[in-house]
């Protein structure tokens, strides 16, 4: 079977691929793509590992076909710092010891960062709700949700 | 003689919440975690599993498989070494090879569904998957037993021919037993006796990362890049069950994405390296999440009875526990754990305790953070919350009363050295969480939890740049921000800027032996090690600093970072910084860098309380842990965030196995809910902030003080979680996990009465 070939825009930049129909968008991202930051932890959308922005919307790539990317802009952990200069977000992850092994750390980023874009002054109750579609199965979630507080926090500051 | 003195509280780095060196390349997604590799020409290796839950493997017919084009190799048990089971164990750490050898690949019968029966590797994963379908096999169907009570009841189907129990065939595969001073004659003199069985279903460690692999094999050597709790163990396992020789593999500890000791043992290691030898090819293997919950060791189920005597005045005389648990399909479940630690925090006269390692057809259990002893513990903790109700005693004060302390002689061995569980007792009693008043519905319960702790074999290799920077080496995969404590005592030691250290962990062929990352012991153990490593260091540089100056080395003395004449007689010098003793390293004597490879012991046990709220909604029977409160003896925080967060990361899976958690199989045998949907690993919205209480009583064996903090976490949480759902409802759950039809179907009994 011939290969699809797909326009996007990943991380700003524009990025054409070739992908069969049945592939994951997150298969063609950690593949050809090799943008392995984004990870799989379930392949079934329950751990969110994988998460990415597709037109700035919240998206388990495990869970979306590569073809259905076409003409989309996506977003993965890979752009989120700018160059040298980390998001706030996962500044304050490392001020916090807010990852242990990590794996799940790029995803809780992804979903943060929505959520900071969204909702600049969020209560505990609606972080832990909206991270409630991320895994972490070592940290027991207390650090991760003080720091993306207390990074909300510092933006409102900082605008 | 300078020696570094780092146990005060007036440190510069140890103690302190510094970046993890590792950190900004695992928040920007550039980690590399073992699935994130690939090679030139590399193809994918894939498992073919067993659907039945026991079966005899007949035939094997791998002809269209390996006709097929893409595939290129097809390997079976044939491929993997036999360690046969009649010439007695070959042990690596605690695991026998015979079962190790069984289990990455059934031989003659296949003991569980989803237990490998052969491998392909193919140039594209599609291919190999769909070559998986063309492999025949021959089954012959066996009856099957899942549970522990099933797997001893007369006449259940046996496993495996050669174990006998009372000289019969059994699937009671091993047993243990503690005794200290006569149980029943203690007994006797008790007033109050509870006695009461318990039962937990199998739960899964729930490590986010997959197990995964790449092998490559050139010129007969291999290169292993893994995700694992240890390299060593990669390389000594993989090299046994392929007649390799351990200088032939160089096992690469890839970032890992969890373990909780699930990751103690390998599966597609030896699997990958047979079908690149095959092929020539560089093969990687990557599990599925399903495969991982069908075929990966998830921890025992259990069924225990656990009987207390006491006094009137809250005196404990006898405790007797009887622990059942599933080894899976091989022998080798956590008895240990479970039979040794949970009368542990406790000075009691009188304790027996005897654990039943049973087999049944599930995946072989692997490690879970302190294996054994938080079943152990919700048997224990759980009557004592009844016990102190009985003895009308506030459960708190009646752990008090009986608590474990310096010179209690434990029933499983050790006479404890000094030690702070009373004191985890004592703050917890002060603590405002425990005078804080409920709101209906909600109940409170406290719970204690010992574990072991482990030494054992660590290296390290600490290298002084031309800069005056340090790179640290050691021999631990990094699972939860060990290499923060290690660059903390390095720079401590070294008295330099903490931004100069740099810490790396070694492959198996650039670092010496180093035992598994478990047992709570990495910090532990490469703290031992890294100071020893830094005080060859030291006296090196004051060695060159002596040779600047043209002085005795003894004249020299190590200070903030800087060599300094040891007095007015030693001369008049200005201070020589570590950067510019080594910027003169070459004509000074050479490259400044020291080792230590040493077999650590002294790491004694952990002992931790907590106190729990939950809040149950009678309408659904939903239990929420609506406050957490965890007391533990640390010994020493090295980096204070990173043991907070192994203490929250440790309640946070004991309350999924308390409420939520467990292995579910369906009337073929097979487990029913092998994904993150079924299988319900508590998320952000399950749970309260968890709040963690360190306490500090150094380990006097430890020259930082450390002690294991990993583990113990999880030891209290499930009887801390029941006991605070008994205060809640009054009705006492003798099994987990309390989940809302369980808890409602108990409310709507309760109502109907």
């Amino acid at each position: 079977m011939a290969k699809l070939h797909v326009s996007t825009t990943i991380n700003g930049e524009p990025q054409e691929f070739l992908c069969d129909a049945n592939q994951s968008l997150l298969d063609v991202l950690r593949g050809p793509l090799g943008l392995t930051g984004s990870k799989e932890g379930c392949g079934s959308g329950d751990c969110g590992a994988c998460t990415v922005t597709v037109d700035g919307r919240l998206v388990c790539s495990c869970l979306m076909l590569a073809p259905e990317a076409e003409g989309c802009e996506i977003a993965t952990i890979e752009g989120m710092a700018q160059g040298d200069q980390l998001h706030p977000l996962q500044q304050k992850f490392l001020e916090f010891g807010a990852l242990q092994c990590g794996i799940c750390t790029p995803g809780f980023l992804m979903s943060a960062k929505a959520l900071l874009e969204r909702n600049q002054n969020p209560t505990e109750t609606e972080v832990r709700y909206w991270l409630a579609g991320n895994l972490c199965r070592c940290t027991g979630y207390d650090k991760i949700i003080r720091a993306v507080l207390e990074t909300a926090a510092d933006m409102r500051e900082a605008v | 003689m300078s020696s570094p003195e780092s146990n005060g509280q007036d440190n510069k780095w140890i103690g302190k919440r510094t970046i993890r060196p590792d950190g900004a390349d695992k928040v920007t997604g550039r980690a590399a975690y073992a699935a994130d590799t690939n090679m030139p020409g590399m193809i994918w290796g894939k498992v073919l599993r067993s659907p039945h839950a026991h079966a005899r493997i007949k035939k094997i017919d791998t002809s269209k498989a390996e006709a097929m084009p893409g595939v290129k190799a097809v390997i079976t048990s044939k491929d993997i070494v036999d360690f046969p089971i009649d010439k007695g164990p070959v042990m690596l750490g605690i695991q026998d090879m015979r079962w190790m050898c069984r289990n990455v690949m059934a031989r003659d019968k296949a003991l569980f569904h989803g237990h490998p029966v052969a491998a392909v590797a193919a140039t594209t994963e599609r291919i190999a998957a769909e070559a998986l379908k063309l492999i025949e096999v021959d089954y012959e169907v066996l009856p099957w037993a899942i549970d522990v009570e099933d797997a001893m009841k007369p006449g259940a189907p046996i496993l495996h021919d050669h174990i006998k129990f009372d000289g019969k065939p059994s699937n009671i595969a091993g047993t243990l037993e503690h005794k200290l001073g006569d149980v029943e004659a203690g007994f006797k003199e008790a007033d109050v006796i509870v006695e009461r069985s318990f039962k937990t279903e199998a739960v899964h460690q729930g490590y986010i990362e997959p197990h995964a692999c790449l092998v490559s094999v050139t010129d007969g050597k291999a290169t292993i890049w893994s995700s694992s709790q240890g390299q060593f163990m990669v390389r000594a396992m993989s090299a046994l069950l392929t007649d390799m020789a351990q200088s032939d593999i160089r096992a690469i500890p890839a970032e890992i994405g969890g373990g909780f000791g699930g990751k103690t043992i390998i599966y597609l290691e030896p699997l990958a390296l047979v079908l690149a030898h095959k092929t020539g090819r560089p093969v990687k293997m990557v599990m599925s999440r399903e495969e991982v919950f069908r075929a990966s060791g998830p921890t025992s189920g259990s069924i225990s009875t656990v009987k207390i005597g006491a006094k009137k005045d809250g005196t404990i005389v006898a405790g007797k526990g009887t622990y059942c648990l599933q080894a899976g399909a091989f022998p080798g479940s956590p008895i240990r754990g479970a039979a040794g630690c949970a009368f542990g925090p406790y000075n009691i006269p009188n304790v027996y305790t005897q654990g039943f390692d049973v087999v049944s057809n599930r995946s072989k259990v692997a490690a879970y953070r302190a294996p054994g002893a938080p079943i152990g513990a919700y048997a224990v903790e759980s009557v004592l919350d009844e016990l102190a109700k009985k003895l009308k005693i506030d459960p708190l004060q009646l752990r008090l009363k009986n608590a474990a302390k310096q010179g209690t002689k434990a029933a499983h061995g050790p006479v404890y050295p000094v030690m702070g569980y009373e004191e985890t007792l004592k703050q917890a009693l002060a603590h405002p969480h425990y005078k804080a008043p409920l709101k209906p519905n909600q109940g409170r319960g406290v719970a204690s939890g010992y574990w072991f702790n482990a030494g054992g074999e660590s290296s390290a290799q600490m290298s002084v740049n031309e800069d005056g920077t340090v790179v640290v080496m050691t021999g631990h995969p990094d699972i939860g921000g060990s290499r923060a404590s290690t660059a903390n005592i390095a720079a401590e030691l070294l008295g330099i800027d903490h931004s100069k250290v740099q810490v790396l962990i070694g492959d198996t062929s650039s670092i010496g032996f180093s035992n598994l990352t478990g047992g709570s012991r990495v910090t532990f153990a490469s703290a031992m090690v890294v100071t020893s490593s830094a005080e060859k260091v030291i006296t090196t540089l004051r060695q060159r600093a002596a040779k600047i100056w043209k002085i005795d080395p003894d004249a020299v003395t190590w200070e903030n970072g800087h060599a300094k004449p040891a007095g007015a007689n030693a001369g008049q010098f200005d201070p020589l910084s570590l950067a510019q003793i080594a910027a003169r390293a070459t004509e000074t004597g050479g490259p400044i860098g020291a080792g230590a490879s040493t077999n650590t012991t002294g790491a004694e046990g952990g002992f931790s309380t907590h106190i729990c709220d939950v809040e149950v909604d009678r309408d659904t029977g939903r239990v929420w842990v609506v406050r957490y409160t965890a007391f533990q003896d640390v010994g020493r925080a090295i980096h204070p965030d990173y043991v907070e967060g192994q203490i929250q990361g440790g309640v946070a899976q004991g309350i999924g196995w308390a409420l939520s958690e467990e292995y579910i199989y369906d009337k073929n045998g097979r487990v029913d809910n092998p994904g993150f949907l079924d299988y319900r690993m508590p998320v952000t919205s399950d749970l309260p902030m968890l709040d963690a209480v360190m306490i500090e009583i150094p380990n006097p064996k430890h020259p930082q003080g450390v002690r294991g903090v990993g583990e113990v976490p999880l030891v209290p949480v499930m009887a801390a979680v029941a006991n605070a759902v008994h205060g809640a409802l009054g009705h006492r759950f003798d099994s987990l996990p309390m989940s809302p039809p369980k808890v409602l179907a108990a409310m709507e009994l309760e109502a109907a009465v």
